[in-house]
């Protein structure tokens, strides 16, 4: 059965006047991330947002920092890895001192990748070629970088290299900031 | 134009996809349709009963009609 749900036009014209008017005559939404984790389930929130964002015809833009950087690294994005360890709602349910084991963390990770793929949900590749598509801006921490002797050619191409004022000054113009 | 039936410019097809696929897939295909187009959007996504009408409203689309049948939400919007 199939219910169809018709607006009328009073509907239409008052959603119009209230949302679609308003919206024009506000400038560009902008949406500031941090995202401070390296690992695979901590990489998704960060770039679903971002896309999200994007695709709302915000502009977005995510500072990888710490950790984060790990995800827009060349040689580190396909292999982020999500620990059972010290993690109770690990995709594998054991006790946890047993995350300990060597190779749980591959099992685990093993087990998310398969559990998002069955779902449908993008890889990280995926999702960071949806960030170039969609316009999200992407930026490495240059501290991070300095510490953890990253350089910029580690780095996926199109990502910028800036530091904590630079990402300040644009969060101090956004509508929605988070820190993941 | 008539009242329940709306020709679609784009079909975008999601079902199967989770969030936030339905309105990335719905935008991309958006970006490429002139204005006063419409897009006809499939999904499957629970979410997207209340993701997609956010979505038009925050691109400034105008959605003019939804339905629900067989675990398959349907969306008709109008490129603003």
């Amino acid at each position: 059965m199939t219910t169809a749900i018709n607006l009328p036009k009073e509907v239409l014209e008052q959603y119009e006047q209230l949302h679609v008017q308003s919206h024009k005559d506000t400038e560009v939404k902008r949406l500031a991330i941090v995202a401070s984790k390296g690992s695979l389930d901590m990489a998704y929130p960060a770039l679903i947002l971002a896309t999200t964002g994007a695709a709302m015809g915000w502009e977005a833009s995510v500072f990888f920092t710490f950790y984060g950087l790990d995800v827009v690294n060349k040689k580190k994005y396909r292999k982020l890895q999500v620990a059972p360890l010290a993690n109770p709602a690990a995709p594998v349910p054991i006790p946890n001192i047993l995350g300990a084991i060597p190779g749980m963390t591959w099992m685990a990770t093993r087990m998310m990748k398969f559990m998002f793929k069955r779902s449908n949900v993008p890889s990280i590749e995926q999702m960071l070629q949806l960030c170039n598509q969609l316009g999200v801006k992407l930026v490495g921490c240059s501290t991070t970088m300095g510490v953890m002797g990253v350089k910029q050619e580690d780095l996926l191409d199109g990502v910028s290299v800036e530091g904590a004022a630079a990402f300040l000054h644009y969060a101090s113009k956004a509508q929605v900031t988070l820190f993941v | 134009m008539a009242e329940d039936t709306f020709k679609e410019d784009k079909l975008v097809d999601t079902r199967g996809q989770l969030c936030p696929m339905p309105v990335i897939a719905a935008k991309l295909a958006a970006n490429v349709l002139a204005s006063g187009k419409v897009l006809k959007l499939l999904a499957s996504d629970p979410g997207s009963l209340a993701d997609v009408p956010a979505w038009a409203e925050s691109c400034g689309y105008h959605l003019l009609k939804q339905e629900k049948g067989n675990g398959v939400f349907t969306f008709w919007v109008k490129k603003g």
